[in-house]
C-alpha cells in the first residue's frame, strides 16, 4: 500500500520534527540482521544517549553490560572514555571485547555526581567516539544533560546502570531521557562435545526505545572485533525468537 | 586558617657541596667551611663527622685546626648557597605549592593553605618533601604549623617531621627554648639572664614590662608565631618565569569580574610564552585580598599549551574555590612549569586529523585530581593483578596483551575466598559459595596455572595459582583459583578464590 505508506513517512517526518530530533541520525548497526532488523532506522542511534545495564546479578557487578558496552565502542572509530566510581574494570578483559587499552582513557572520579560531570564533560569535547559512564541512580534531569550535550556533538554517550545491591535494581524502571535502554543477562552457554567453554551467550533486551518496539534476542557475547553473533540453535530454527510471542 | 609548612636544612653550605661532585664524601675526613667575621676566620658549616669531634660553627679556624691535624678546609661561599637555595626552592615550588620563599640562611617556607589535599594530606606531604629531600643526600627537618612562625621554630627545635594541628600552636611553641622565637643573640642571652627558658615562661607574663626592656621585638615575633599579628610571605618569583600581573583601583569579588581579569591575565601571558616559543605545563594564580591574605589556585596541563581561551577554561573552573573576602585587590598569574612547544603540522592532505584530546583531560584533571585520569598499559606479567599499570592519559600504549585466554570484564580489587567442593588434584568444583549464594558449577575449563614471580618476592619462589573458569547454571561466568598445585602444601594453602567476573 503505497499511499499509506507515505502518510507514514510523512506523520513520522512530523513527529520528528516536532520532537526535535529532525536531522537523519547516523547508526551504528550490529551486523546481526535479526536485531538490526527491529531498531528503528536499522541500528543503534549514534551521538544519544543510551542506557545498559545487567540482569539479576549482573546488576551489581555489570560485567556483561560491560562487555557490551565496549563491543559498541569498539566498532565506533576513535578514542573512548570510560568513567568509573569503582575501579575493578579489567582492561585485559575489555581489550577481549574489542577495545584495546590505546583507545580508552580511563577517569576514577569520587562520587557519582563527579561521573556525570566528567561524561557531560566527554560529550561535549566532541573529539571522543563514545563516552561510558558506569552510574547507578540517573535522573530525568541529569540524563536530559547529558542526551543534549551528546546531540551536540555527535559523540555516542552510553550510561552503563551499576548498582550496589540487587534491590537498588529497581531505579531501572523510571525513566530518562536515553534513547534505548538495554538489559543484557548472561544464560546458560551452548555445551560443547567435550569438556570446557563456548562462547558466552547474553540474552540481550531493549526494554525501552524511542519510537521502537521492546524485544529480546538470545545472542552470543562480544567476539575479539566487538561483534556480537547470532547462535547457529537459533538461526535455524524455524520460528525465529521474536516471533515466538505470537505463538505464546 | 593558613598552613605553612617550613623546611629548615641544618647541612646546607655542607650538603649543596657534596651534591655539585666536586667535594669527596664525608669519609675521607672531616670538613669544615671557613667564613670572615670581622678579622677572625671561623667556621660557618661543619659536617657530621666534625660535629662529632666537638667542632661547630662560631668556633676559630686555627683551634679547629689545632684540634683536628687531618681537617679539611673550605672557603664558605654564602652567595652561592642563598643562590642554590633559591634553586631548590623553586624546585618545590614547581611540584607542591605556588608560594614558596626562601627564608635564610638555611631554610625554605612554603605556604600550604589548602594543597595539601594534593599530596594526599598533610602528613603524606610532608613525607613527599622529606623523601625526595633525603633522596638527593640533603639533610632536613620539617614542620607544619599555622603561621611562618610556629612551623619555623618547630622544624628547628623538635623532631624530624612535626605537624602541629589546626589551633594548637600555643601548646606546640610553649616547651621551645626561647632561640625557637627568631630574636637576636643578645635579646635571647638578656632573657635568660632575666630567668626565662622556654616561649612558655614568656607567654605567662605581662608584656609592657618586656617591650620596655627589650624593645617591641620581643613581642612581635610572639604574636608573629601564635598568629594574632600577620606575616605575609613573599612568593618567589624568578626573573625567568613568563608572569603577569594586574592591580585593581578597587577590590573585585564577583565571579564574573574575576573571570574577565583571568582573560586579561591569561591574554598576557601567552603573549610572554608565545615570545619565547614555550607552553605552559603548570599555571599558579595568585589573588590577593584585601586583609593581604593569598588565594592559590594551581592548574596542571598534560601537554604544552598556550592557547589562551583553553587556559582561561581551565582557571575559570577553580573560580568557585576561590575566597573573594573583603575584595582582591591584585592577581598574578604566572607559568610555573613551562616547556617549548614548536608549532607543528597538524594533519596533511593525505591524513585526516586525529581528534585532540589534550584539553579535554586538562578539565577533567583539573577536575578530579591528575591521578584519578589515566590509561591502562599493559605490564609484562602472568600475575592478572600485576599485568595492568596506570600511567599518564598522553602516554604511548604498546600493544596489548598476549590473547591465548580469556581474560574477566571485572576483577576484584583481591581476590574473596570462597567455599567450594572439588576433587584433588586439578578438578573444577562442583559448586562454589560466593558472597552468600551458591552457584552450581555447570560447565568449567581450566586450569591455567600461574607461577608466582620468585625474582621479584622471595615469598612467591614456589607459589601456584591454579585457575579455572566456570560457569553456573544460570549462565554468569566466574574466574576462581585455588591457591597451590592440588597436591604439595608448599606451593599455597589449597583455599578458593574468586578474582573475576567474566561478561
Amino acid at each position: 500500500m503505497p499511499a499509506s505508506a507515505a502518510t507514514l513517512t510523512a506523520l513520522r517526518a512530523r513527529i520528528a520534527d516536532l520532537s526535535g530530533d529532525a536531522q537523519a541520525r547516523a547508526v551504528l548497526p550490529f551486523g546481526v540482521a535479526d536485531l538490526d532488523r527491529r531498531l528503528p532506522q536499522g541500528g543503534l542511534a549514534l551521538g544519544c544517549l543510551h542506557e545498559v545495564a545487567g540482569g539479576a546479578g549482573g546488576a551489581v557487578d555489570g560485567a556483561a553490560a560491560a562487555c557490551f558496552a565496549a563491543g559498541i565502542a569498539a566498532r565506533l572509530p576513535g578514542q573512548v572514555l570510560w568513567c568509573v566510581t569503582r575501579a575493578d574494570l579489567f582492561a585485559p578483559g575489555l581489550a577481549q571485547a574489542g577495545l584495546p587499552p590505546g583507545r580508552v582513557i580511563h577517569v576514577e572520579a569520587g562520587d557519582e555526581a563527579s561521573v556525570l560531570a566528567c561524561m557531560e564533560e566527554g560529550l561535549r569535547h566532541g573529539g571522543l567516539s563514545a563516552v561510558v559512564a558506569e552510574v547507578g541512580r540517573l535522573s530525568m534531569t541529569a540524563s536530559r544533560r547529558l542526551h543534549l550535550a551528546a546531540k551536540g556533538t555527535g559523540t555516542t554517550g552510553i550510561a552503563l546502570r551499576r548498582w550496589r545491591a540487587v534491590a537498588e535494581a529497581a531505579d531501572f524502571g523510571q525513566p530518562t531521557a536515553s534513547m534505548t535502554r538495554w538489559q543484557v543477562s548472561e544464560i546458560p552457554s551452548a555445551a560443547l562435545p567435550v569438556p570446557g567453554l563456548g562462547r558466552a551467550r547474553w540474552r540481550v533486551a531493549l526494554v525501552r526505545a524511542r519510537a521502537g518496539e521492546p524485544f529480546d534476542l538470545e545472542l552470543e557475547a562480544c567476539d575479539g572485533t566487538g561483534h556480537l553473533g547470532l547462535p547457529a540453535d537459533v538461526a535455524d530454527r524455524p520460528a525465529a525468537a521474536g516471533r515466538r510471542y505470537a505463538f505464546m | 586558617m593558613a598552613r605553612v609548612i617550613s623546611v629548615c636544612l641544618p647541612m646546607w653550605p655542607i650538603d649543596r657541596l657534596r651534591r655539585a661532585g666536586d667535594t669527596p664524601s664525608c669519609d675521607d675526613g672531616p670538613l669544615i667551611l671557613a667564613g670572615r667575621t670581622s678579622n677572625r676566620r671561623v667556621i660557618t658549616a661543619a659536617c657530621a663527622r666534625a660535629r662529632s669531634l666537638g667542632l661547630g660553627p662560631g668556633m676559630p679556624v686555627s683551634k679547629a685546626q689545632a684540634l683536628v691535624p687531618d681537617l679539611r678546609v673550605l672557603q664558605a661561599d654564602p652567595r652561592g648557597d642563598l643562590a642554590a637555595l633559591e634553586r631548590l626552592a623553586l624546585w618545590l615550588m614547581q611540584r607542591f605549592a605556588p608560594i614558596v620563599a626562601v627564608d635564610p640562611p638555611e631554610g625554605v617556607v612554603i605556604d600550604a593553605t589548602g594543597t595539601d589535599h594534593l599530596h594526599g594530606g598533610e602528613a603524606a606531604m610532608l613525607d613527599a618533601i622529606l623523601g625526595r629531600l633525603t633522596l638527593s643526600g640533603i639533610t632536613a627537618t620539617i614542620a607544619m604549623a599555622d603561621t611562618w612562625g610556629a612551623a619555623h621554630a618547630l622544624a628547628r627545635h623538635a623532631g624530624a617531621v612535626t605537624i602541629a594541628p589546626p589551633g594548637t600552636a600555643r601548646e606546640a611553641l610553649a616547651p621551645l627554648p626561647l632561640a625557637a622565637l627568631r630574636l637576636p643573640p643578645a635579646t635571647v642571652a638578656g632573657l635568660a639572664d632575666m630567668g626565662f627558658q622556654t616561649v612558655g615562661d614568656l607567654m605567662a607574663v605581662p608584656r609592657a614590662p618586656l617591650t620596655r626592656r627589650f624593645g617591641p621585638e620581643v613581642t612581635r615575633r610572639l604574636d608573629q608565631a601564635l598568629g594574632l599579628s600577620g606575616e605575609p610571605i613573599d612568593p618567589l618569583r624568578p626573573a625567568d618565569l613568563a608572569t603577569s600581573r594586574r592591580a585593581f583601583a578597587e577590590p573585585i569579588a564577583a565571579t564574573e569580574t574575576i573571570a574577565r581579569q583571568i582573560g586579561r591575565l591569561v591574554g598576557d601571558l601567552c603573549a610572554q610564552l608565545e615570545s619565547r616559543g614555550m607552553g605552559a605545563r603548570r599555571l599558579d594564580l595568585i589573588c590577593w585580598r584585601v586583609d593581604s591574605a593569598a588565594q592559590p589556585v594551581r592548574v596542571g596541563l598534560a601537554a604544552p599549551q598556550r592557547d589562551p581561551a583553553r587556559l582561561t577554561r581551565l582557571l575559570c573552573d577553580k573560580i568557585p574555590s576561590i575566597d573573594p573576602g573583603f575584595g582582591i585587590e591584585i592577581m598574578t598569574l604566572t607559568a610555573t612549569l613551562a616547556e617549548p612547544l614548536a608549532p607543528r603540522q597538524r594533519a596533511t592532505l593525505l591524513e585526516p586529523e586525529a581528534p585532540d584530546v589534550t584539553g579535554l583531560i586538562d578539565v577533567l584533571a583539573n577536575r578530579v585530581g591528575a591521578a584519578a585520569v589515566f590509561r591502562i598499559a599493559p605490564v609484562a606479567s602472568e600475575v592478572p593483578e600485576r599485568s595492568v599499570a596506570r600511567v599518564a592519559p598522553l602516554s604511548a600504549i604498546p600493544e596489548g596483551w598476549p590473547d591465548h585466554w580469556p581474560r574477566p570484564a571485572r576483577l576484584l580489587p583481591r581476590p574473596e575466598p570462597i567455599e567450594t567442593m572439588a576433587l584433588l588434584p586439578d578438578q573444577a568444583p562442583h559448586w562454589i559459595a560466593w558472597r552468600g549464594s551458591r552457584h552450581r558449577v555447570a560447565r568449567a575449563d581450566g586450569p591455567e596455572r600461574i607461577f608466582g614471580e620468585w625474582w621479584k618476592r622471595e615469598a612467591e619462589t614456589r607459589a601456584v595459582r591454579d585457575y579455572f573458569r566456570v560457569e553456573d547454571e544460570s549462565g554468569r561466568r566466574f574466574w576462581i583459583f585455588r591457591q597451590g598445585d592440588g597436591e604439595d602444601a608448599s606451593t599455597g594453602s589449597h583455599r578458593w578464590f574468586l578474582h573475576g567476573v567474566f561478561g
